[in-house]
C-alpha cells in the first residue's frame, strides 16, 4: 500500500469512508472542521451522505436516526459542540444505537480556547450526557493510529450497539504524517434490530429511550452494563515502552504521550529507569496493563494536558498502592518535552 | 538523528508549503516525519508557522520548541524564533522582508534576498521555495540525503496536475535558491 502524508482530520474522515460510514452530520468548529470540509467533498461522490446540520444538537439526533435505521453513521466536533451533543449520547446509548462520536478537543471551559487539549477526559470517560451509561473511548497518538481506531471504532460499535469516541485533540487533528490505508474487508453485520423498514414481512421494530416502569428501565441498564463488564475483559488496549525495569512509569494518552515518549527516552539516555504507559483505551482503562507496567514502579506520572483528570483513574487502577503525580498544562498549551523531563529528574533525585 | 525545523512567515508567504514540501520529500526517502502548523487566528495577518521533524527513529513530540532549522521569511519571525535556535543551527532569513540583527555568534545565519530574487525571475510570491533551495544546499546529513530532485518529485506529488504549470515554477524558484 502506498504512504500518503495527511492531516490527522483528514484521515480520519478518509478512513470513516473506507470504514463503511454512509451517513455524516456536523456542524463546523476549530479544530475539527478539516473533517467536515473532507467528508463534504468525497461523502456524496462515494455513494454516502453529508449534511451540514443546522446546530449541533441536531448533528447528534440526525446521527440517532441513521444509527436507527442501521446504517454506520458519525458525527464530529470539537469541545464545546460535544458538551452541545450530549443529550443526543445519552439517548443513543439508552436506545443502544451503534455511532461514532470524534472529539477533537480544544481548551475548555466555556468557549475556550481553540489550540489543542485533554480537558474532556472527564466527560468522555465519565459522563458524556445524564444516566448510566459509557462509551468506548480510542484515544489515538498519531495519525495512523487515527485511521486504525477509526475502522475498530465502526466494528466495536456495531459489535456491542454502544457509541464509541475517538478523542482526539487539535494537534492530532491538525498535524501530518505518512499514514497507509489498511487493506481490509469491512464487514458490516446483520442488524435486525433496526428500523430499515418491514415490507409487511416482519414485526415492526422500535427504538425507544424511555422506559416508564422502574423495573424494565432498571433491567435495561443492567443488561447494558453486562455488556461493559465484557467490554473491559476483552477491550482494553495499552502501549509500553522501556516499563519493565522502570522505577518511575510516566503515563499519558494522545498527543501528551507524544511528548513523554520523547521524555522518557531522554532520561533512559541519562541511565534514568523511566518508562511509558500508553493507554491506548480510555474508557475501558487498561487496568491489567498499567498493574503489570509498574511490577517495578515506585513512582507514576502522569502527563495529560489539563489541569489531572486521567490521574484519577491511575489511583483506582492501582487502588493507590503507588503514589500518582501530576503534571500537565492546559489552555491550549502543549507541555514541552523539557518540562516533563524536568519532572522525571525531579521524582528521580527524590526517590533515589 | 532527529533534525528539528521551524518555517515561520506571515501567512501567504508559504512558510506551511514549504514545510510540506520537506515532508513529502522525507517521506519519499523513508525518513520518518511530522508536520505541524499553527493554526487559528495568528494565520490570517499575522505569524504563520510550522514545526517539521525528520527522524530515523519515530517522532516523538511534533512541536518543535528548538530547532536545528530555523526559515525565517519576516522580521516577526526572526524576533520569535531566534533565540531558541539550538547552539550549532542553521538560520536562514530572507533579507529582502527581515532586517532584524542578530547578535547571536554560535550560529551559521544565511541572508539570501528570496522574495526578490524569485519576482526578479517573474516567479512572485515564492521566496518560501527559494528559501527551500537554499536550505537543501547547506544542510545536506541534516535533511537526510533530500535533494533537489527529491523535493521535484515532492512537487509534482504535491501540485495538482490542473495547476501543472505551477511545477514548473516551483522548480525555477529552488534552482535559484539552490545556486544563490
Amino acid at each position: 500500500m502506498e504512504k500518503v502524508l495527511m492531516k490527522g482530520n483528514e484521515a480520519l474522515a478518509e478512513a470513516a469512508m473506507r470504514a463503511g460510514c454512509k451517513c455524516f452530520f456536523g456542524y463546523p468548529i476549530t479544530p475539527q472542521t478539516e473533517i467536515s470540509a473532507y467528508l463534504a467533498k468525497n461523502m456524496a461522490k462515494r455513494g454516502g451522505v453529508f449534511l451540514q446540520a443546522e446546530s449541533e444538537v441536531a448533528a447528534i439526533n440526525m446521527v440517532l436516526g441513521a444509527a436507527a435505521a442501521g446504517v454506520r453513521a458519525m458525527t464530529s466536533s470539537s469541545s464545546p459542540g460535544i458538551s452541545l451533543k450530549s443529550e443526543g449520547v445519552s439517548y443513543i446509548a439508552a436506545s443502544d444505537l451503534p455511532c461514532v462520536i470524534v472529539n477533537v478537543q480544544r481548551g475548555g471551559p466555556g468557549l475556550g480556547g481553540i489550540q489543542p487539549s485533554q480537558s474532556d477526559y472527564f466527560q468522555a470517560t465519565k459522563a458524556l450526557g445524564h444516566g448510566d451509561f459509557q462509551m468506548i473511548v480510542y484515544a489515538p497518538a498519531s495519525v495512523q493510529e487515527t485511521i486504525d481506531m477509526t475502522y475498530l471504532a465502526f466494528d466495536m460499535a456495531d459489535k456491542y450497539r454502544m457509541p464509541v469516541m475517538i478523542l482526539s485533540d487539535g494537534l492530532l487533528g491538525q498535524m501530518m504524517e505518512p499514514v497507509v490505508f489498511p487493506n481490509v474487508d469491512v464487514q458490516i453485520p446483520d442488524k435486525p434490530w433496526a428500523c430499515s423498514g418491514h415490507q409487511n414481512k416482519r414485526p415492526h421494530n422500535i427504538i425507544n429511550s424511555l422506559y416508564l416502569q422502574p423495573d424494565v428501565l432498571e433491567r435495561s441498564v443492567n443488561e447494558r452494563f453486562e455488556r461493559y463488564e465484557l467490554i473491559k475483559q476483552s477491550c482494553t488496549m495499552a502501549e509500553t515502552d522501556f516499563c519493565e525495569d522502570a522505577e518511575i512509569v510516566v503515563a499519558a494518552f494522545g498527543a501528551s504521550a507524544r511528548v513523554a515518549k520523547s521524555a522518557v527516552n531522554a532520561v533512559r539516555a541519562k541511565g534514568i529507569k523511566a518508562g511509558l504507559f500508553r493507554p491506548q483505551t480510555l474508557f475501558p482503562f487498561p487496568v491489567e496493563q498499567l498493574n503489570k507496567a509498574c511490577g517495578k514502579a515506585k513512582v507514576v506520572l502522569s502527563v495529560e494536558m489539563n489541569k489531572g483528570q486521567m490521574v484519577e483513574d491511575l489511583r483506582l487502577a492501582l487502588n493507590c498502592r503507588l503514589p500518582v503525580e501530576f503534571f500537565g498544562r492546559h489552555g491550549g498549551i502543549i507541555p514541552s518535552v523539557k518540562e516533563v523531563l524536568a519532572q522525571i529528574e525531579q521524582i528521580h533525585e527524590r526517590i533515589e | 538523528m532527529l533534525t528539528e525545523i521551524i518555517i515561520s512567515g506571515f501567512g501567504g508567504q508559504g512558510a506551511l508549503f514549504a514545510g510540506k514540501c520537506l515532508a513529502y520529500g522525507a517521506m519519499m526517502k523513508d525518513v520518518e516525519i511530522s508536520w505541524l502548523p499553527s493554526y487559528g487566528p495568528e494565520m490570517r495577518g499575522g505569524t504563520a508557522n510550522c514545526s517539521v521533524c525528520l527522524s530515523d527513529e519515530p517522532i516523538g513530540s511534533p512541536l518543535v520548541t528548538e530547532p536545528d532549522i530555523l526559515i525565517a521569511m519576516n522580521d516577526p519571525s526572526v524576533e520569535k524564533f531566534i533565540n531558541s535556535v539550538k547552539s550549532g543551527g542553521k538560520v536562514f532569513v530572507d533579507s529582502s522582508l527581515a532586517s532584524t540583527e542578530i547578535a547571536r555568534k554560535d550560529i551559521e545565519v544565511y541572508r539570501l534576498p528570496a522574495s526578490q530574487l524569485a519576482e526578479e525571475k517573474k516567479l512572485g510570491g515564492m521566496g518560501n521555495i527559494v528559501l527551500l533551495g537554499k536550505v537543501i544546499r547547506e544542510c545536506g546529513k541534516m535533511l537526510f540525503g533530500i535533494d533537489g530532485k527529491t523535493l521535484l518529485d515532492a512537487f509534482a506529488k504535491i501540485i495538482p496536475a490542473k495547476r501543472a504549470a505551477l511545477i514548473e515554477k516551483n522548480v525555477a524558484a529552488l534552482i535559484l535558491g539552490e545556486k544563490y
